[in-house]
């Protein structure tokens, strides 16, 4: 039980659970969507790291779960008429489910084959679904106007779905710090030391590197819902955006990989900075600075892995050894 | 189905799956020789385009022409993305290289939409059609296919006629000792890259004088080398060419028995089985 008691745990979830309340108290819808789209960032990149950060592994595929979840979530909600709690729940088991079936067969490969399988598996898995009549084909499902009444209407829900993923997000980071605190947590990471090691310690790398894919897709099978409930309609190109995997990516680079705060504080600037440069007036030359947001981020990670590998949390731990109790 | 329209989607296929081969050429070229997953790839297929594109429908350059101007900007600009991004992590954990290079095609990705947005353009090139008896080829298609061998033949020369080339297989197969053995590896590491951002460069040239492209439509072409690679064997540049025709093949003649969209899904689960089964390559030899 000591575990609980870290301050790098609580730091952390101080700073999630204040950035959820944040707008619950504002009462402003502005804010709200502000705080969504963080409270997103964050999650994808927390969950993201149970498998890259943590075990080693890294997927160029994590939106495959976030947009197979939203699919079987939209469909429950839409073809079934579900509650949406009982939505969020098969999108999440949804994605959970490919993450095991996947897991045995693709974490064998190792290193770049790896990376290079999961990009394969996201657009297998989108091309597919966009030829899927139950799932609306190219078209996607649109949600009827109806579907938000027993929610209170439309204005309501979004409030709903966002109570919902400030749940979440506060529960990934419990669990990630669960995780990086267990005695699983220790076998994935020494997976991600050395795998050949691990196995010979005794650590049974199949199973638990399948576990590790299992956890790091629930989270992102559930936001999918959520998120696409709220937009009203889903369809292949949105739900299984390579782009937005590599944003997790980023953050996960830009904060610190493997660290518990790492990928919160990387999501939250990423997203920061995202936000501040679309809402730019600025020009450079005849054009405006909001169309060079991609040059931006690539330029910005490029700087992080040529000079800080470590992120900024792991800049941090080593440039103030006393820091190091503190950010985990 | 007549026999006629069978055997034309079948050839055009296999002219097509050529270009697609050179690009994966590229891809392996680099992989080969020193593990690195370039994907900025995509990136520089679609400034190829784009510099094809831009010489003749501005300055009325033939696209042939424009396309040697073309290869030695890739060139270039492979050494200089070496230079900059991957030197310093060469020998870091693969996952460095990897968002290494997928910073550089970000940044120029990002800079082609700022600049050239996403409307599709097209050179509007053509050499007419040839008849061959039931056959009706592109002639545009045609060339295409005869420069990308002309290119592979070079290349061959290149790497087992030359003492550089011979450098380069040296480096590939063992860097350390190579170095050892006086081959300035870091400088051939950095014209390798360049060799292989330049087979992409010549490849997004060539596909622009038949098809009508975006700055964006690199990564299809990126994919595509991917899967090429891993059915000729990553690693391996003329197994690249023997991808690349079955790909083709694949391409030209599944459309004729399912519908048009399924031919990508097929495409990406083929990709994956062999990743499993024999990740190096249909054609590669024990990993």
């Amino acid at each position: 039980m000591k575990q609980w008691l870290h301050p790098g745990f609580w730091l952390v979830l101080i700073l999630v659970m204040g950035l959820g309340l944040w707008p619950v108290f504002s009462r402003d819808a502005a804010t709200r969507e502000v705080g969504f789209t963080i409270l997103l960032a964050i999650t994808m990149a927390v969950s993201l790291n149970i498998i890259m950060g943590y075990t080693g592994y890294v997927s160029f595929g994590h939106v495959v779960f976030y947009g197979l979840g939203g699919y079987v979530g939209m469909y429950l909600i839409d073809a079934l008429k579900a509650p949406l709690p009982l939505a969020v729940l098969g999108g999440g088991i949804g994605s959970a489910l490919l993450a095991f079936l996947l897991g045995k067969a693709i974490l064998r490969l190792r290193g770049a084959y790896f990376a290079l399988a999961t990009i394969g598996v996201n657009e297998a898995v989108r091309t597919f679904i966009a030829n899927f009549k139950p799932f609306g084909g190219p078209t996607g499902i649109e949600l009827q106007f109806s579907v938000y009444k027993p929610y209170g209407g439309p204005a309501q829900a979004l409030w709903l779905t966002y109570y919902a993923v400030v749940g979440i997000s506060v529960f990934a980071v419990i669990f990630s710090y669960y995780i990086k605190s267990s005695k699983f947590g220790l076998g994935l990471m020494s997976i991600r030391e050395d795998e050949d090691a691990a196995e010979v310690l005794g650590v049974v790398t199949p199973n638990v590197k399948t576990m590790a894919l299992v956890f790091s897709a629930f989270l992102p099978g559930m936001l999918g819902v959520l998120f696409f409930f709220k937009n009203g309609n889903v369809e292949p190109g949105d739900a299984f955006r390579l782009g937005f995997s590599i944003e997790s990516l980023v953050m996960i680079m830009l904060g610190g990989q493997g660290t518990l705060l790492g990928p919160m504080i990387g999501a939250l600037g990423y997203q920061r900075l995202r936000g501040t440069l679309l809402t730019s007036n600025a020009m450079i030359g005849t054009l405006p600075l909001k169309d060079f947001q991609l040059v931006i981020a690539g330029l910005l990670m490029l700087l992080i892995i040529l000079f800080i590998p470590g992120g900024l949390v792991g800049w941090l731990r080593q440039r103030f050894p006393r820091l190091r109790r503190i950010l985990i | 189905m007549d026999i006629g329209s069978l055997l034309t989607s079948l050839v055009d296929g296999l002219l097509i799956g050529v270009v697609y081969g050179i690009a994966a050429m590229g891809l392996n070229l680099i992989w080969g020789v020193m593990r690195v997953i370039n994907l900025a790839h995509g990136a520089v297929i679609s400034l190829g385009m784009f510099g094809v594109y831009l010489l003749f429908s501005s300055l009325g350059l033939n696209p042939y022409l424009s396309l040697a101007l073309v290869a030695i900007l890739g060139l270039l600009m492979g050494v200089i993305i070496y230079i900059i991004s991957i030197a310093r992590v060469i020998n870091a954990p693969y996952l460095s290289t990897l968002l290494a290079t997928f910073a550089v095609n970000m940044i120029i990705i990002g800079l082609g939409t700022a600049v050239f947005t996403t409307t599709p353009r097209d050179t509007g090139f053509s050499l007419g059609s040839i008849r061959l008896g039931p056959l009706s080829l592109l002639g545009t298609r045609l060339v295409a296919a005869l420069v990308t061998l002309l290119v592979t033949g070079a290349l061959y020369a290149f790497l087992y006629r030359t003492r550089v080339g011979k450098y380069i297989r040296a480096v590939s197969n063992n860097r350390g000792a190579a170095e050892l053995m006086g081959i300035p590896s870091s400088r051939i590491l950095a014209l390798s890259f360049g060799i292989g951002t330049m087979l992409a460069a010549i490849a997004g040239g060539l596909i622009a004088t038949f098809f009508s492209f975006t700055i964006l439509s690199g990564d299809i072409y990126q994919q595509k080398s991917f899967i090429i690679g891993v059915l000729g064997g990553l690693g391996n540049p003329l197994g690249a060419l023997v991808g690349g025709l079955i790909l083709g093949v694949l391409e030209g003649i599944l459309p004729l028995v399912m519908h048009n969209t399924w031919v990508p899904v097929i495409e990406f689960l083929l990709f994956i089985l062999i990743l499993l089964i024999k990740p190096s390559g249909l054609l590669g030899g024990r990993q």
